[in-house]
């Protein structure tokens, strides 16, 4: 059971190392600043999430269970707002997304 | 120095040691991240990038600063430095601009004198007791009496509240005494103004249609506000028990009605705390915690002496580090968010341009 | 042989905490004295007084010791006496940095410029006008 338990910890994760590193790369990688922050609200919001529970699991039922889910509840309420903060400040500002492919 | 010679200090090779060794690598680490952001704030000339890593850089130190057991000052330092210094650096940008020209003086000179003071610190350095050793002689004199003695003497756990509010109770009415001329000096310098009040008395159009439509935003700073100002009186409360005090929750308080400020805009949070009302507040803190000396002065004690507010000395202890941790969170409270009042009114005065707010001013 | 390398390595792990303050010291110092923008010298003065704040908890550590808040099954505390005095610091730390900020913006409505030569420049034709 413990071995389940664990596995199953264990596959959250790395579920949620794998999308924190796909964000920061996507971070680096994509053309402007929207497709940035697209990237970057992957590890706000699932990234977090899998290791919220993957941790949960890790402490069983109890009261640090009750606070890391609150935690989530927190960074699932403020993450997207920030997002969308940003984006909406670039707009604002008038930055342009990149539509077109350049050579 | 009697005490100094009484304790017998563990020796490091009783510790355990993995949990050390796995202590040092995290330090490390974490240390030359610190390394890396201050390099970029060095070289970089985007004053927007340098705040910003600025903010990373307090939010690397408040990581060390867990590593290094200091929770309530990682706490503090996560607080202020990462939160309330990013955002009133960033108000002074709206009104500064936020690129720099590249320095015209040459890099030699600075570099040279910095190498030489460098060099001589670390030349200092080697005749200093080594990091994390229990015999070090920082470690004893008083800090031994305090954790010897503050569980039973002053009864609550948090040691650093202990010593912090009771043992060096003066040193921190000091400290209030500074927060509280800083807005003293700030105010002389900045003034907090409605930015809207002028305009709506030209022309009676209703308000409501000036207010820059933030739904989104507004929506979750509401449903913000209220966890964050209970979760300020936690810490605030708190602070007997764990990491905490009056220090903490009062940043944490003035952060609310900052991003109340953020998203719906000085005029209305001027409205929800009226400028007369914490300027009152901002000294009432100092007054509670100095009253609170002057009246164990008058009940036959020290200033500042505890012990006899209550029959009991414990009890006593108790009810003063309660009341002077109130008059601590007050103060910082409104301190911080008068000053970053007058920061915004000073970047909307700049983005409203200086002349059409001035008019009415000098007209009366 | 063997012995010297790690009594060198010892001597460098115990110290490293306070090289790595000097590093960071020494480039906030360097900001503010090399920098000609008044607000990059308002970071660096914090980022030389964060490194001090570094310095004297890592003074406070001791290895294997937890933080100094009574718990039943703590062996060993480390010093709470440095917390406290960088506890307050910080937060009179950002007293005095909204101080300096707000100076900064009386300099740029008084000068329209927060460059330390410019505004050198700007009054030193002020004091030649009169």
């Amino acid at each position: 059971m413990q071995i389940a338990v664990d596995l199953v910890s264990w596959l959250f994760l790395s579920m949620g190392m794998f999308l924190g590193l796909t964000g920061a790369y996507g971070i680096l990688k994509f053309p402007d600043f929207y497709t940035r922050v697209h990237a970057a609200s992957i590890s706000d919001t699932l990234c977090t999430a899998c290791f919220v529970i993957g941790l949960a699991l890790q402490s069983g039922f109890n009261l640090v269970t009750a606070k890391l889910f609150m935690i989530l509840i927190l960074l699932w309420l403020t993450g997207p707002a920030a997002s969308h903060a940003l984006v909406r400040a670039a707009n604002t500002a008038g930055l342009k997304p990149v539509t077109e492919k350049k050579d | 120095m009697l005490l100094c010679e009484q304790q017998t200090p563990r020796g490091l090779n009783q510790l355990p040691r993995k949990k050390t060794e796995m202590e040092l690598a995290v330090n490390i680490t974490l240390l030359l991240m610190l390394c890396a952001t201050v390099f970029a704030v060095v070289k970089l000339q985007s004053l927007f990038a340098i705040v910003m890593l600025f903010g990373i850089y307090s939010l690397l130190s408040a990581m060390i600063f867990v590593a290094l057991d200091a929770v309530d000052v990682a706490f503090t330092e996560a607080a202020v430095g990462a939160g309330i210094s990013t955002v009133l650096m960033l108000a002074t940008l709206v009104t500064t601009g936020r690129w720099k020209k590249k320095p015209e003086r040459s890099g030699l000179l600075p570099l040279f004198v910095v190498t030489i003071t460098g060099a001589a610190l670390v030349w200092g350095t080697l005749d200093m007791p080594e990091y994390g050793n229990p015999a070090n002689p920082a470690h004893h004199h008083v800090a031994d009496r305090y954790i010897a003695e503050s569980p039973t003497e002053i009864g609550i756990p948090n040691m650093v509240t202990s010593v912090l509010a009771s043992y060096r109770g003066f040193d921190t009415l000091g400290e209030v005494i500074v927060v509280f001329t800083a807005l003293v000096g700030v105010l002389s310098l900045l003034q907090v103004r409605r930015p809207r009040t002028f305009a709506r008395k030209q022309d009676n159009r209703p308000d409501t249609h000036r207010r820059r439509p933030y739904p989104v935003l507004q929506v979750v700073a509401l449903i913000m506000m209220p966890f964050i100002i209970v979760f300020a009186l936690y810490v605030q409360f708190h602070g007997d028990f764990g990491p905490g005090g009056g220090f903490q929750a009062g940043v944490i308080f003035a952060v609310a009605f900052i991003l109340y400020t953020l998203t719906y805009g000085l005029d209305d949070s001027l409205a929800l705390t009226p400028l007369p009302a914490l300027k009152i507040l901002a000294a009432g803190g100092v007054i509670i915690y100095g009253g609170t000396g002057v009246v164990s002065m008058l009940l036959g004690g020290n200033f500042l002496d505890y012990n006899v507010l209550a029959a009991n000395p414990v009890s006593g202890q108790h009810i003063g580090i309660i009341v002077i941790e109130l008059g601590v969170g007050i103060t910082v409270a409104s301190v911080l968010i008068t000053v970053f009042y007058a920061f915004v009114t000073r970047a909307e005065r700049n983005r409203a341009g200086e002349k059409q707010v001035d008019l009415p001013n000098k007209a009366d | 042989m063997d012995s010297i390398f790690t009594d060198i390595l010892a001597g460098a792990l115990g110290r490293y905490n306070y090289w790595v303050v000097i590093v960071l010291m020494m480039a906030g110092f360097y900001v503010v004295i090399a920098s000609t923008n008044l607000v990059k010298k308002i970071v660096g003065l914090n980022i030389f007084q964060t490194s001090v704040f570094i310095m004297y908890i890592s003074i406070g550590k001791i290895s294997g010791g937890t933080a100094p808040i009574v718990w039943a099954n703590a062996e060993l505390y480390s010093n709470p006496l440095p917390h406290v005095l960088i506890l307050t610091a910080i937060v009179v730390g950002v007293a005095t940095t909204a101080l300096g900020l707000s100076l900064i913006m009386r300099i740029k409505h008084a000068y329209g410029s927060v460059e330390e030569d410019e505004i050198l420049a700007l009054s030193q034709a002020e004091d030649e006008d009169e």
